[in-house]
């Protein structure tokens, strides 16, 4: 039986980065909160099972990469002895040292926070069931539901076997294979699966389709592929695997596909890194008016109000794309939106970074996503082959390109590949959102040697003007009138 | 062969969708232009849409109930490959004889739902308006956005932007002074400022007053129903008329008696056989025609903006009709310059075609006074509402046998007495000339030679 009900102002579902984002916010405007997440800390799979595991391990894999780069330089360091107990202990730390953190601040705003799962009775009433196994009632004014996602499974493949991995498992890290095969060309397989390669497993990477990170426009893909082909044994694309069998010694895997080499194949593990899903099941919405779209996410408006209006949702189950810091704004625009301001969720530039050696990383409008809409744009590329700071790390393999508006030379989009990436974007999604044109970021001065100075310089070659890169004609000299290119000649003449 | 994908083009200025009422054409119908293929209710009409071209109907893209905006597609039409590049070049919104759907002298005027939220003025650069088909991609959502990022983005900073949406400005509105056309904050507040300026110069306009409804459903339980088009542009043309003309309504009352033995005389000989009604309306009509002309002011415009009086050479009445879709008022051309049996043939036709939906938008358009007539249902008076930017408008109510005194043979005797009630705007008319006018109108229903003497 229920115990006495009790009663909140704001209930959230889920401590990840939207649901934390969103109790701390709320409470600093003094409403009266409630966080519900199964874990003993706010955190989520973000920082449990997701970005801050992965960002650790792979921290390691490019302390590892450099450490046997450095015999190009004439340092020469002894293979290295790798103690996994003692890596995870780090990682774990890393995770404990977060949430921990998180916890406090709860403490600290006065945010309840609850350990247990919660799902809806009605629009205005949860059923929570406690870690402690204790249930109760809890109504509430407004609720916001941050639960997240899931990894996708593969009906056809499913596997009772310890050797079959999804990004959990193969975050915590019980071994170090001999052999991994990773199902799936996207990041969160290539990030893996580059961690393990770091660590000593001879990878192989399988993906359906042509290329690998589909979506993500190629220019920036091709550079981390090189390199991948170095660093991992396989990268089989346009291969599909149609079945997994356990055997004594590994999983044998059968592969289909145009170029297969070998159709089957033994691993010692198989990861599977095939998307992942939002987590609506289990949560009662259907005692409530929220509605789901056809791809299994919580319709909502530009306050992330679901089509029930006691209800918000944010985060993963609220729509693509499924990155934590997109969770965190959402989260941000709920709580204001339900302490009654006039707020709205309405980004003009949401980044994206995959974490591998080289980093990709991209903000706002793509190439690709302009060639299906058919819309008029310019590409300034600046090579990092004539990256000064590049070339001091011996790291040109990157780019650095700023998709344009060409009447206006407005900055709709940045794309970024190369070691750093997932730090130089920041400055793309300020450029984004602040409406830069290509002169704001060509007259902002950079610091040198430094990568950020690829971003001021692909402003400059779509002027053809760039220090570092030469073309013997301008470019665009009958072009139409530019803002900042007026702008830049004024400068040359009274330098 | 090639395809035309057909579009609802821009009917007339500031129409902007409609109700679709009946698709006129089948697939693989061949279709000639200039063959109504759709009938489309707008704003107090139904119109008739034209094809542009000739050719094989492939695909019909909306049925009836449908609402259709500008731009929405409508049929692909399999065309012979010359005739298709010749029609979609131009692309001309086609039929002259539909245009604005709400009588309008000057564009300012337009219908009161353009000037809820005015636009600022646009610095001379940009005089040209945006053209329709953009506009209207611009608000509707993006199909296949992967995300929800604006397409395209406005270029304002997330500051900016959030200034605007707190004081209630929509940025899109607001015309940048940066470079590349970014908007800063001073844009927004400017704007902002700009707006209220404008409200304050012109209070009246367009400030459509909504009061805020309670929770009925506190009382029991409740259903809500769109509005008609007709019911709605009525609402929103009565709601400005009231607000932006100071009313006065004079009434009086017309001895008819003699002209009723003549109405029914001439009904029967004449009327009829032409096929038309002889009603007090089509007599009113003439002896209205023969009053505009006698005081012109009544046949007038206000120009508020530059302080004119607008008066028209022509005599062109709107006759309110009761339809079963609401009050539709088709106007009578050149009233002055036809007899008052072809008046009531052709307000017989009219109501008819206004009651069958026949009515086009151009035949409801250019009038310059309005006659209501509310006699063949009742009531002893009333006030009736000016049909701007008209400057007045008269009423007939329900005629009746009173005592009148009559003071050569010091006795009351039954007479048929008309009650008339006439509502003109005291911006132009004063109301000495209210009653000139009226009196006029009474003298001459109550001594019909009068009419043929002078009108």
């Amino acid at each position: 039986m229920p115990g006495t009900p009790q009663a909140t102002q704001l209930a959230i579902i889920g401590g990840g980065p939207g649901g934390y984002a969103a109790a701390f916010l709320a409470a600093d405007l003094g409403l009266q909160v409630t966080l519900i997440d199964q874990e003993p800390h706010p955190g989520g799979v973000c920082l449990y099972r997701g970005c801050i595991p992965s960002k650790a391990l792979l921290h390691v894999a490019k302390v590892l990469a450099d450490a046997r780069q450095a015999t190009n330089w004439g340092v020469t360091f002894a293979e290295p002895t790798i103690d996994v107990g003692k890596l995870r202990i780090w990682k774990e730390g890393v995770v404990r040292k977060l949430t921990g953190g998180l916890g406090d601040l709860c403490k600290r705003r006065g945010v309840t926070f609850v350990q247990g799962r919660a799902a809806f009775v009605d629009a205005t009433t949860l059923i929570v069931q406690t870690t402690q196994g204790e249930e109760q009632h809890l109504t509430f004014a407004q609720a916001i539901v941050a639960t997240g996602s899931r990894p996708t499974t593969l009906p056809h493949l499913t596997l009772d076997s310890p050797r079959l991995l999804d990004s959990t498992s193969a975050l915590a890290l019980s071994d170090i294979p001999q052999t991994l095969l990773v199902i799936g060309g996207g990041y969160i397989g290539l990030e893996m699966g580059s961690v393990y390669a770091a660590l000593g497993t001879q990878v192989s990477v399988v993906e359906m389709t042509s290329g690998l990170l589909p979506g993500v426009d190629r220019d920036l893909v091709n550079l981390l592929a090189a390199r991948l082909k170095q660093s991992l044994a396989a990268i089989m694309l346009n291969t599909t695997v149609v079945a997994m069998h356990a055997e004594p010694n590994g999983i044998r895997v059968t592969f289909e596909g145009s170029e297969v080499q070998e159709p089957q194949q033994v691993f010692d593990k198989v990861l599977v890194a095939v998307g992942r899903r939002p987590n609506v099941q289990g949560l009662g919405l259907e005692n409530t008016r929220v509605e789901i779209t056809p791809g299994g996410f919580i319709t909502v408006d530009a306050q992330r109000r679901t089509t029930e209006p006691t209800i918000y949702a944010i985060g993963d189950v609220a729509g693509e794309p499924m990155l934590a810091h997109k969770a965190s704004h959402e989260g941000r625009v709920a709580a204001r939106a339900i302490a009654g301001h006039k707020v709205a969720f309405e980004p003009h530039a949401i980044p994206a970074v995959v974490f591998t050696d080289p980093e990709i990383a991209w903000c706002g409008l793509t190439e690709t996503q302009a060639k299906q809409e058919e819309r008029a744009i310019e590409v300034a590329r600046f090579p990092w082959g004539a990256s000064g700071r590049a070339t001091t790390l011996d790291r040109n393999d990157g780019v650095t390109k700023l998709i344009l508006d060409p009447s206006t030379s407005r900055i709709l989009g940045v794309g970024i590949a190369g070691s750093g990436a997932g730090e130089l974007i920041a400055e793309g999604v300020l450029a984004v959102e602040m409406a830069s044109l290509a002169s704001d970021l060509a007259l902002s001065i950079h610091p040198h040697p430094t990568l950020s100075e690829t971003l001021m310089e692909a402003a400059e070659v779509f002027f053809g003007q760039s220090t570092h890169v030469y073309r013997p004609q301008r470019r665009r000299s009958s072009a139409a009138p530019r803002v900042g290119l007026a702008a830049l000649d004024g400068l040359e003449e009274s330098g | 062969m090639a395809t035309f994908e057909f579009v609802l083009p821009e009917l007339g200025e500031g129409m902007e969708a409609g109700d679709v009422v009946q698709v006129l054409v089948s697939l693989g119908e061949s279709i000639t232009e200039e063959q109504p293929v759709l009938e489309l209710e707008t704003d107090k009409a139904v119109v008739e849409v034209p094809a542009p071209v000739s050719g094989t109907v492939k695909a019909i893209h909306v049925q009836a109930g449908d609402k259709a905006a500008v731009g929405q597609l409508l049929l692909t039409v399999e065309t012979p490959a010359a005739t298709a590049a010749a029609a979609q070049a131009p692309r001309t919104p086609p039929p002259a004889t539909v245009s604005l759907p709400l009588p309008s002298e000057h564009g300012e005027n337009r219908t009161a739902t353009d000037t809820v939220v005015p636009r600022p003025p646009e610095p001379p650069a940009h005089t040209a308006p945006a053209p329709l088909v953009q506009s209207r991609t611009a608000a509707s959502p993006a199909p296949e956005q992967p995300s929800e990022l604006p397409h395209p983005a406005v270029p304002a900073a997330p500051s900016v932007r959030q200034l605007a949406r707190e004081i209630g400005v929509d940025i899109n509105q607001v015309q940048g002074s940066g470079a590349g056309g970014r908007i800063s904050l001073e844009d927004v507040k400017r704007y902002a400022r700009d707006l209220h300026a404008r409200l304050a110069r012109q209070p009246l306009r367009g400030a459509l007053p909504s009061v805020a409804l309670p929770d009925f459903t506190k009382w029991g339980a409740v259903e809500r129903q769109p509005m008609s088009n007709v019911r709605r542009a009525t609402a929103e043309r009565m709601t400005q008329s009231w607000v932006t003309i100071p009313h006065v309504t004079q009434f009086d009352k017309a001895d008819i008696t003699d002209l009723e033995q003549l109405r029914q005389r001439y009904d029967a000989q004449r009327a009829q056989s032409a096929r038309g009604k002889l009603t007090i309306t089509a007599i009113v009509l003439k002896v209205v025609a023969a009053a505009l002309k006698r005081f012109p002011q009544f046949n007038a415009s206000v120009d508020m903006t530059t302080y004119e009086v607008i008066h028209k050479t022509y005599y062109h009445i709107g006759v309110a009709v009761d339809t079963d879709r609401g009050l539709l008022v088709p106007v009578i051309r050149h009233v002055d310059q036809k007899n008052i049996l072809e008046l009531s043939v052709e307000l017989t036709q009219l109501a008819e075609r206004a009651r069958s939906r026949k009515t086009t938008l151009e035949e409801m358009q250019g009038g310059t006074f309005t006659i209501t007539n509310l006699g063949g249902l009742g009531g002893t008076n009333f006030t009736p509402i000016i049909n701007a930017p008209e400057v007045a408008i008269l009423g007939l109510a329900r005629s009746s046998l009173e005592p009148v005194y009559n003071d050569s043979t010091g006795q009351f005797t039954p007479r048929l007495m008309l009650p008339l009630a006439l509502s003109y705007d005291h911006r132009l008319i004063d109301g000495a000339n209210g009653v000139r006018f009226l009196r006029w109108v009474v003298e001459a229903l109550q001594q019909p030679f009068l009419l043929a003497l002078e009108g």
